[in-house]
């Protein structure tokens, strides 16, 4: 008789412990990829101009990007009468939580944020995006063709980018005129000698953000762009097949900057952005040059303490060429914003997705200046904050974009991807075991 | 409350006829305190954790159809990945190191402050004070006072001893000692209250008693004290090797299982690959093997080492 009440404590402590042990399933969410909720969408003729709602989602959550969304909707529904526009803006993290949860109901938002790439291929592959492809062909040459490309899911469009930017050197110009470096380095080799110059000055070559193991892995992946050239890349992005040499080629290179030890003291453990992290170290002059995208001279400011305004004293250089490589030494690596349309989504809204990009728009959100650079042809002009344009420079030269590795395959071989290249830097592994581990993350999807 | 069924119909009847009514009462009374927490726990607790087990038997991403079923190769996956190997490692390495350092320590500061000391009750609020700070906050202070130019390299270098700073939780070799570390200035003070509270309900009695036989104040302990303490200690353990297998917030906080996987655990671990990585069959896989680890150490610990104390605790009915 003991026994039986001894197991029963046995069993509620138990599972108190299986309830705190199996977090992660608790919160797994359920699997109910549902019906979809098939609206019979009788297409409405213009004239009758049926009353018609567009959900759209997104991540523009900050003013003066907030407030410009809402005008441009605003100036539709005024223009459009029978369209209502339900907006929902979210921040980043918050959308791609509320995103995976509406998708995974069903209810596919009309109009939503996307990155493009391996995260848009997966929503495509699950049946939550529509094919655009002929409602935007008349139009599509008004967009950066390499920008749209990054929408595409096997040859079919399924979003349209407002918004591309690209990865590229930073750099204190106050560190480089103590160097005495006058030419900025176009070459990898010039670059591995102004990081051997800046060494021997006493100055803190490079800030890298080790914790955030995506900022490390921009070295590899432009390196990669180099050396695999735009043909390499794509191939392994789409077929999975990384045992090109190229890419080992590219671990070699990057190797070489790492045997000079060039990073700040701890940079293992540094985050992206807040204390102690790769942007303070640039703030503070504790690194003379950083590889990331257009947003890094509002990060330093943040993270300056207010002795930095934005842009103050940086300089920006594109990623240099790699001797005897295929590729275009003015491939570029970056990655944007876009809007995917629903798979239910009303017929107004890719004339409402078109009125978004438009010119007009474009060259509005050109001029905030908020690190947005928007994709449509002909906008270019409308910003004029000087680092931003430096970006733009370097953008308008590139030929091909390669979208940031861990966007454009999908989260699991992206994560893998950032954490190989992290052995690399942190002294663990090698340019070949770097490939191996990718190519072996590639083959486990 | 059970009764075992007699031999003799007279007995049964018996027993029929003078308990059903009470029997049915009781019951009926057992269930409605019983039936909402029972309802809740099966919903937020009994049914994720089967939803787990199922997700873990598939391929899935989380979007697309749970269709993919891949039997236990999510299982086999973790089981051969270096990565999750190195994490259970770490766990081992932490529970290891809790038992052998930090209960001691927390033992050590709970019988020098059961003494009548000055002071002792304001250092029982400041050993205590670490363990009622979230884990998150913890986590962020000592990423702050730890990284390269922060409080603790000042405070070396103020000190003279600037050489002996190193930036530990950037180097893969030191990156766990320095979690272990925090972990402990976390929680021992927990411990230390736990076996304080199981001191104080020694009789002194006992003590004088040994000290009149002649018993040194260290014999005392040995013999008198730390058995006694017994079952507290025995809890401690418990509650320290779970918390260690289970460990998350400050690792995920502080270095989020590097640098390289160097303080990676069970549970970051899982987390990454659900949740970060949207694999969430594969996640689910790990959240199960952790489950059957903690399941199966407790059962053990509860059957072979808690038997003891809970013998004398039981009700008999």
């Amino acid at each position: 008789m003991s026994t039986r009440w001894r197991w029963i404590g046995v069993l509620g402590t138990v599972a108190l412990l299986a309830s705190a042990c199996s977090g992660g399933g608790t919160a797994t969410p359920s699997p109910t990829v549902a019906a979809p909720s098939v609206a019979p969408t009788e297409a409405p003729s213009p004239t009758e101009a049926a009353p018609v709602e567009i959900e759209w989602y997104h991540i523009q959550n900050n003013d003066p990007g907030k407030s410009l969304w809402q005008a441009l909707a605003d100036e539709y529904t005024a223009a459009h009468p029978n369209v209502t526009i339900k907006l929902t803006v979210l921040e980043n993290e918050a959308f791609k939580t509320k995103l995976t949860t509406l998708l995974q109901q069903g209810n596919v938002p009309d109009l939503f944020q996307t990155w493009g790439g391996g995260g848009l291929r997966q929503q495509v592959e699950a049946g939550f995006v529509k094919d655009i492809s002929a409602d935007i062909a008349p139009w599509a040459s008004e967009i950066n063709a390499g920008a749209l490309s990054m929408y595409e899911v096997d040859g079919k469009n399924y979003g349209v980018p407002f918004d591309l930017g690209l990865v590229g050197f930073w750099y204190n110009t106050k560190s480089f005129d103590e160097a005495g470096i006058t030419t900025l380095p176009a070459t990898w080799e010039e670059f591995l000698a102004a990081v051997e110059t800046l060494k021997a000055k006493g100055i803190t070559p490079i800030a890298l953000a080790g914790k955030d193991t995506w900022t490390g892995a921009f070295y590899w992946a432009y390196l990669a762009v180099r050396n695999c050239g735009q043909a390499g890349m794509d191939k392994a992005v789409v077929s999975g097949d990384w045992s090109d040499p190229c890419f080992v080629k590219a671990g070699e290179d990057f190797k070489q900057l790492i045997d000079m030890e060039p990073f700040q003291e701890g940079f293992l453990a540094a985050p992206w952005d807040g204390a102690g992290s790769g942007a303070a170290a640039m703030a503070t002059y504790n690194g003379a040059i950083q590889l990331m995208g257009q947003w890094l001279p509002g990060t330093v400011n943040a993270n300056s303490g207010g002795s930095r305004p934005v842009g103050e004293g940086l300089g920006w250089f594109p990623f240099p060429s790699v001797a005897g490589s295929p590729g275009d030494p003015f491939d570029g690596l970056g990655g944007g914003n876009g809007f995917a349309v629903g798979k239910d989504a009303p017929p107004e809204t890719v004339d409402f997705l078109h009125y978004l990009v438009s010119l007009d728009a474009a060259n509005r959100w050109g001029a905030l200046g908020t690190g947005i650079l928007p994709t449509t042809n002909g906008s270019e002009a409308s910003t004029t904050d000087p680092m931003l344009t430096l970006v733009l420079e370097g953008r308008a030269k590139a030929k091909f974009v390669q979208l940031y590795l861990d966007q454009a395959t999908t989260p699991e071989l992206g994560g893998a991807i950032n954490e190989a290249v992290a052995t690399l830097y942190a002294g663990t592994g090698t340019p070949q075991s770097v490939v191996d581990a990718i190519s072996q993350a590639a083959a486990n999807q | 409350m059970g009764y075992s069924v007699t031999t003799t119909t007279t007995g049964i009847a018996v027993r029929t006829r003078m308990r059903p009514r009470r029997g049915l009462r009781s019951w009926a009374g057992i269930a409605l305190f019983l039936l909402p927490a029972l309802a809740l726990y099966a919903l937020f607790v009994i049914f994720p954790m089967i939803q787990a087990a199922r997700y873990s038997l598939y391929d899935w991403n989380g979007l697309k159809p749970l269709t993919d079923v891949v039997g236990t190769a999510n299982f086999e996956r973790a089981l051969a990945d270096p990565v999750f190997l190195g994490a259970v490692g770490h766990n081992a390495l932490i529970v290891i190191l809790s038992l052998v350092v930090q209960i001691p320590f927390a033992l050590g500061l709970a019988l020098m402050l059961n003494r009548g000391m000055r002071g002792r009750a304001i250092l029982r609020l400041v050993f205590f004070a670490p363990y009622v700070i979230a884990e998150v906050i913890t986590a962020i202070v000592w990423n702050l006072l730890l990284q390269p130019n922060g409080m603790a390299e000042h405070f070396l270098e103020s000190i003279g001893l600037g050489d002996l700073y190193h930036p530990w939780l950037a180097d893969p070799d030191t990156v766990l000692i320095a979690m272990f570390f925090v972990i402990t200035w976390k929680y021992f003070g927990f411990h230390m209250i736990l076996l304080l509270a199981g001191l104080q309900g020694i009789p002194r009695v006992l003590d004088e008693a040994a000290a009149i036989d002649g018993a040194t104040r260290r014999q005392a302990i040995r013999y008198v004290t730390l058995p006694l303490l017994g079952p507290t200690i025995r809890v401690s353990v418990f509650l320290s090797v779970i918390g260690s297998l289970q460990l998350f917030d400050l690792v995920w906080v502080t270095t989020r299982g590097g640098p390289v996987n160097a303080s990676n655990t069970m549970a970051v671990y899982m987390f990454d690959r659900g949740f970060v990585r949207f694999q969430f069959g594969y996640g689910s896989a790990v959240a199960v093997i952790l489950f059957l680890l903690c399941f199966a150490l407790a059962l053990a610990y509860q059957r072979w080492v808690l038997r003891r104390d809970t013998d004398g605790a039981t009700t008999y009915g």
